[in-house]
């Protein structure tokens, strides 16, 4: 079973906030699902390379050619914030 | 028949003989949705006026003899798929204002083809869940009995299919989204293998196992549509530079000298009897078309699949998420006051119980400590899954199994339990883990509601699935039944 300061530390992890009551109920869930995935221990997999995908495709590359990008308003046009032609973040670094 | 139930080569005929326009049979569709739409919430965003200019465009092409098999005939895309000029929400609040600039590879080739898009479909958050409860804005409900479920995550296209409210849908899956509401809904729904249609313009959620296709009234229509959206596309690297066929060409009413195989593993503990009865009666029926059933077939590693696909897809799904940070576009959460509590706030706020849990999930199963244990195991035990597949493919051309081992649950019955709604997916997972192409068609009623047979075949051999499942409607009448709506 996760603990809750487990729990805290995966939300965390994901840059997600999470209340008390969201803590507790996670805890349970996440915890009954990672006992689900203890089956895996059953199967053997001495020598056995990973699968990252199913298709037989590596490296796929193409000529490096300059095309347009997309016009400047139409990607600000979804931003929460902007700022003359750019996007408004908060200070990264406080001073 | 009404207007709103034909077939996509049916309305296509109509047009082509110039007994009804596109315009008209636009408003035929709208007509329906209006209807209908009130109890199915099947839509996140109804299109009228885009359809009816689309309609009329496609008029114009009818009239100057330049049109195709999808020509004027209205469609209707699940809202995951980007659309340029309309919302393209993913059924989360994180997304809900979210005007895409552009339009998904699937988008562009179905304008080139003539559509006429009636809207985006509802489903469940992201496409994490099986039942489109997992809809930020409200559940879609089963035409077949407004009580229950239509399956998930691509549960808004099912419905709308079996509805009336478009001729054709697209809907995308990672574990069965687009079979086990297909299913559900008495429609027929085609998995592509990985590589087969772009996905550019897809919102990711499980990269490498992430696929869109059709879900359609009968088996003829899947081919036509499957043959319009498939291709290599330089966009999606990992989209397969094979040549398309002629999806159609593939359809023959018999299987002789086709070896079907009944993996055991399928008819799996927990399967409803009924189900289990009409999926019986249904491989007689394709045995008597001519084909071979072997059921000595064996999968050994599938009872493992399920966790294999809740490691691998909630950790690219942590990865592929993690862009929704309140920058660049979608919710933000802005009375918040540093940059972290923003972002964490945005994330709390945007995306729902079972996105949060997914993302948790995957951060974890990929953090230093677990990544062996969890991660790694699950991708040597997707090696296994495959080769299994493989070898079983050597002697059967093609499987045939329940598409899910139950009929369509009632609303909030799985709600509470995460695992419990996990094993819905339970028969559909593991042809995603391999990369192969799955269909679902309509196999008979249980209790008055509908059961699915999964068809999986080979990499790259939809022709296969296509002619099975073609021979079985041409014996059959499931798929030619509508909800009493």
């Amino acid at each position: 079973m996760l603990t809750s300061q487990e729990v805290r530390h995966i939300a965390l992890l994901a840059r997600v906030a999470v209340s008390d009551p969201e803590v507790e109920r996670l805890r349970a869930q996440l915890s009954s699902i990672l006992a689900h995935f203890e089956t895996l221990n059953q199967v053997a997999t001495e020598g056995v390379p990973p699968t990252g995908h199913a298709v037989p495709l590596q490296n796929v590359t193409r000529p490096d050619e300059p095309a347009p990008s997309f016009p400047r308003a139409d990607i600000l046009a979804n931003a929460p914030l902007q700022d003359e032609d750019a996007f408004r973040v908060r200070a990264v670094l406080e001073f | 028949m009404n207007l709103y139930d034909l077939t996509v080569r049916q309305a296509a005929e109509i047009l082509r003989k110039k007994e009804l326009t596109s315009v008209e049979l636009t408003r035929a569709v709208l007509d329906r949705i209006e209807a209908v739409e009130d109890r199915v919430k099947a839509f996140v965003t109804v299109t009228p006026d885009l359809a009816l200019e689309q309609a009329r465009q496609a008029d114009g092409r009818l009239a100057r003899d330049d049109a195709g098999p999808l020509t004027g005939v209205p469609g209707l895309i699940k809202d995951v798929i980007c659309t340029r000029g309309v919302r393209t929400t993913c059924s989360s609040r994180m997304l809900e204002q979210f005007m895409p600039p552009y339009d998904a590879a699937v988008v562009e080739r179905l304008n080139a083809a003539g559509m006429v898009m009636v809207g985006k479909s509802n489903m469940d958050e992201f496409a994490m869940g099986s039942s489109t409860e997992n809809s930020a804005f409200y559940p879609t409900r089963n035409p077949w009995d407004l009580e229950r479920v239509p399956g998930g995550s691509s549960g808004g296209s099912a419905a709308a299919v079996t509805a009336g409210q478009c001729f054709y849908a697209l809907g995308s899956d990672t574990g069965g989204s687009i079979r086990q509401p297909a299913g559900f809904c008495n429609v027929t729904g085609l998995k592509p293998t990985y590589g087969r249609v772009s996905r550019f313009g897809l919102v990711a959620f499980a990269s490498s196992l992430d696929q869109i296709g059709p879900m359609t009234r009968d088996v003829a229509d899947t081919a036509l549509v499957l043959g319009a959206i498939a291709g290599h596309d330089p966009r999606d690297a990992t989209s397969v530079p094979l040549p398309v066929p002629d999806y159609l060409q593939a359809l023959r009413p018999d299987l002789k000298g086709l070896r079907l195989g009944i993996p055991r593993e399928y008819f799996v503990e927990g399967m409803q009897a009924p189900v289990e009865e009409a999926l019986r009666r249904a491989i007689a029926q394709l045995q008597h078309l001519g084909a071979t059933v072997d059921w000595e077939v064996s999968l050994p590693t599938t009872p493992y699949a399920l966790a294999v696909y809740y490691i691998i897809a909630p950790s690219e799904a942590s990865a592929n998420l993690a862009r929704y940070d309140g920058v660049k576009y979608g919710y933000s959460a802005l009375d918040a006051e540093s940059m972290w509590e923003a972002m964490e706030q945005t994330r709390q706020h945007g995306f729902g119980p079972e996105v949060k849990r997914r993302i948790m999930l995957g951060t974890y199963a990929l953090s230093a400590g677990y990544y062996d244990a969890y991660y790694l195991k699950a991708q040597k035990v997707r090696t296994l899954i495959k080769q299994e597949f493989d070898a079983v493919f050597q002697r059967c051309d093609a499987l045939i199994t329940p598409t899910s081992p139950t009929i369509p649950f009632k609303l909030g019955e799985k709600v509470s339990d995460p695992l419990q709604m996990y094993l819905s997916d339970v028969c559909t997972i593991p042809v995603n883990i391999a990369g192969l192409p799955g269909m679902s068609i309509p196999a008979g009623f249980a209790d008055g509601l509908p059961v699915g047979m999964q068809i999986i075949g080979r990499p790259f051999a939809e022709e296969t699935l296509l002619r099975v499942g073609y021979a079985y409607q041409q014996a059959t009448d499931w798929h030619t039944r509508r909800p009493p709506l």
